[in-house]
């Protein structure tokens, strides 16, 4: 069977399994970004409790591996009561895993930012909360925004393990297809080029121009 | 027998898993080590490719170099940003397609190790280049020869720099074995998979599997940052 043959044949359900591999990147994102906005933080507040729950959780996401905890969130959290469909299994693991690496960016980040933003932010009695806000975030922002392109890249790789917990996404179509017509080279082939398309059609734009829009904001010309 | 967590089951499976650790630290070293060493030829190759300031090349030997550069970077890059899961597969299940048959363990190495040559050739090359272009400009006038150059003075250089990359990609090479247990390799999810099968009961294995991994590498990690300030102080350098 050519190639093409194939590709004509099975089109249909790889693009179904990128379009789930879509939605799961996107929500992966949405969480990770959230987690890794208040991990950050916390691990920079001043109280011990707070930096110790973040460093607590970063460690623990750090130091295990996003197949063990996506197989955890799935099989052992119904055992506590919660029952989560793959899908949502999928995307909170992956999520919960990149924000922790996230969360390390957000902090160097912030801590890059000079001291004295600090300083003039608070010799302007701004509080805490606005200062953060409106003088240390938006520019610690452009400074982490090159390393995020990476790590969403090494989230759309970790949502190919969704699949091993049986969400219908791009690896399972793969699998799926390389059962049932035994031509492997083409089935993970195909696979494997529209993830890099994914990555480099998509992510790596996405980021050059969120760069690119975040230094026009700060009045600097990219 | 408690619903949540039984201690007699956690301590029952623990030989099981335990080998299964084995596998995962064999492995993990394993793929490491073949890693290193191709990361290190891919960045010598591309430093090798690089326009050379000593000799005066033809343009067609430029261009020649230009377009191996362009297919070395794109093939790293390719590798890069898929996922290691389906890279794993293709390797596995491709061979048989064309009368090869590798064994788990073969395919695994080879995929895991690929997979992390893209990563480490990057680290090595970065290290590479961070070496001020004055150590070669001095070494020639001190007439070493580019040899002695690149190995006594250049790759002394470029490791200080490295090591942080270096053991991050070892941890990350260690928590990415289990996607090995999709080909059936006896590792330790692998292990976890199949106890959860047998007794149906996830939580002692996964859980363990989890604590294993926390406890291997998080020492690693302080390991490594102990190392690098180790080699620096030895370097002379803070």
């Amino acid at each position: 069977m050519p190639y093409s043959a194939f590709l004509a044949d099975r089109l249909p359900a790889y693009l179904t399994g990128v379009l789930t591999t879509i939605e799961l990147t996107i929500l992966s994102i949405v969480l990770a970004v959230i987690v890794a906005l208040i991990m950050g933080l916390m691990r920079l507040s001043k109280n011990p409790f707070v930096t110790g729950i973040a460093y607590c959780y970063i460690e623990f996401f750090r130091g295990t591996s996003l197949y063990v905890q996506v197989f955890w969130v799935y099989f052992v959290l119904p055992i506590f009561g919660v029952t989560l469909n793959p899908f949502v299994a999928g995307f909170t693991a992956v999520g919960l895993n990149i924000g922790a690496y996230g969360a390390e960016l957000v902090r160097g980040a912030i801590l890059s930012v000079p001291k004295g933003q600090y300083e003039a932010a608070y010799a302007l009695s701004m509080s805490d909360f606005q200062r953060m806000r409106r003088i240390i975030l938006p520019q610690a922002l452009p400074i982490m925004l090159p390393p995020w392109g990476n790590l969403l890249i090494e989230l759309l790789k970790g949502t190919a393990i969704c699949a091993m917990i049986g969400v219908v996404e791009l690896t399972f179509q793969a699998k799926q297809i390389n059962s049932s017509t035994f031509l492997s080279a083409q089935a993970f082939g195909t696979s494997l080029i529209l993830y890099y398309m994914l990555a480099r059609f998509g992510i790596t734009p996405f980021m050059r121009w969120l760069e690119k829009f975040t230094a026009r904001r700060m009045g600097r010309s990219a | 027998m408690n619903r949540y967590w039984d201690w007699g089951f956690f301590f029952e499976i623990m030989p099981r898993i335990l080998q299964g650790a084995v596998n995962t630290i064999m492995a993990a070293l394993g793929g490491y080590a073949l890693a290193v060493i191709g990361g290190l030829l891919v960045a010598l190759l591309l430093f090798a490719l690089k326009p050379s300031a000593q000799i005066v090349e033809s343009s067609a030997t430029l261009r020649m170099k230009r377009i191996l550069t362009f297919i070395i970077k794109e093939i790293i890059e390719f590798i890069r940003s898929t996922p290691l899961l389906i890279q794993v597969f293709f390797i596995f299940y491709v061979g048989p397609q064309f009368g090869i048959t590798l064994s788990p363990w073969t395919a695994g190495l080879i995929a895991i190790s690929l997979h992390y040559t893209a990563y480490l050739s990057e680290v090595f090359r970065g290290g590479l280049e961070a070496v001020p272009k004055g150590q070669w400009e001095a070494s020639i006038s001190l007439s070493l020869s580019p040899m002695h150059t690149f190995f006594r003075i250049i790759t002394p250089q470029a490791i200080i720099p490295s090591i942080g990359g270096l053991g991050n990609y070892l941890i990350g090479i260690f928590k990415d074995t289990p996607m090995l247990s999709a080909i059936a390799l006896a590792e330790m999810m692998f292990m976890a998979n199949a106890i959860g099968g047998e007794h149906y009961r996830y939580t002692e294995p996964y859980t363990m599997v989890g604590l294993i991994f926390l406890i291997i590498s998080l020492p690693m990690a302080g390991f490594i940052r102990a190392f690098e300030r180790f080699v620096r102080r030895r370097m002379g350098l803070a």
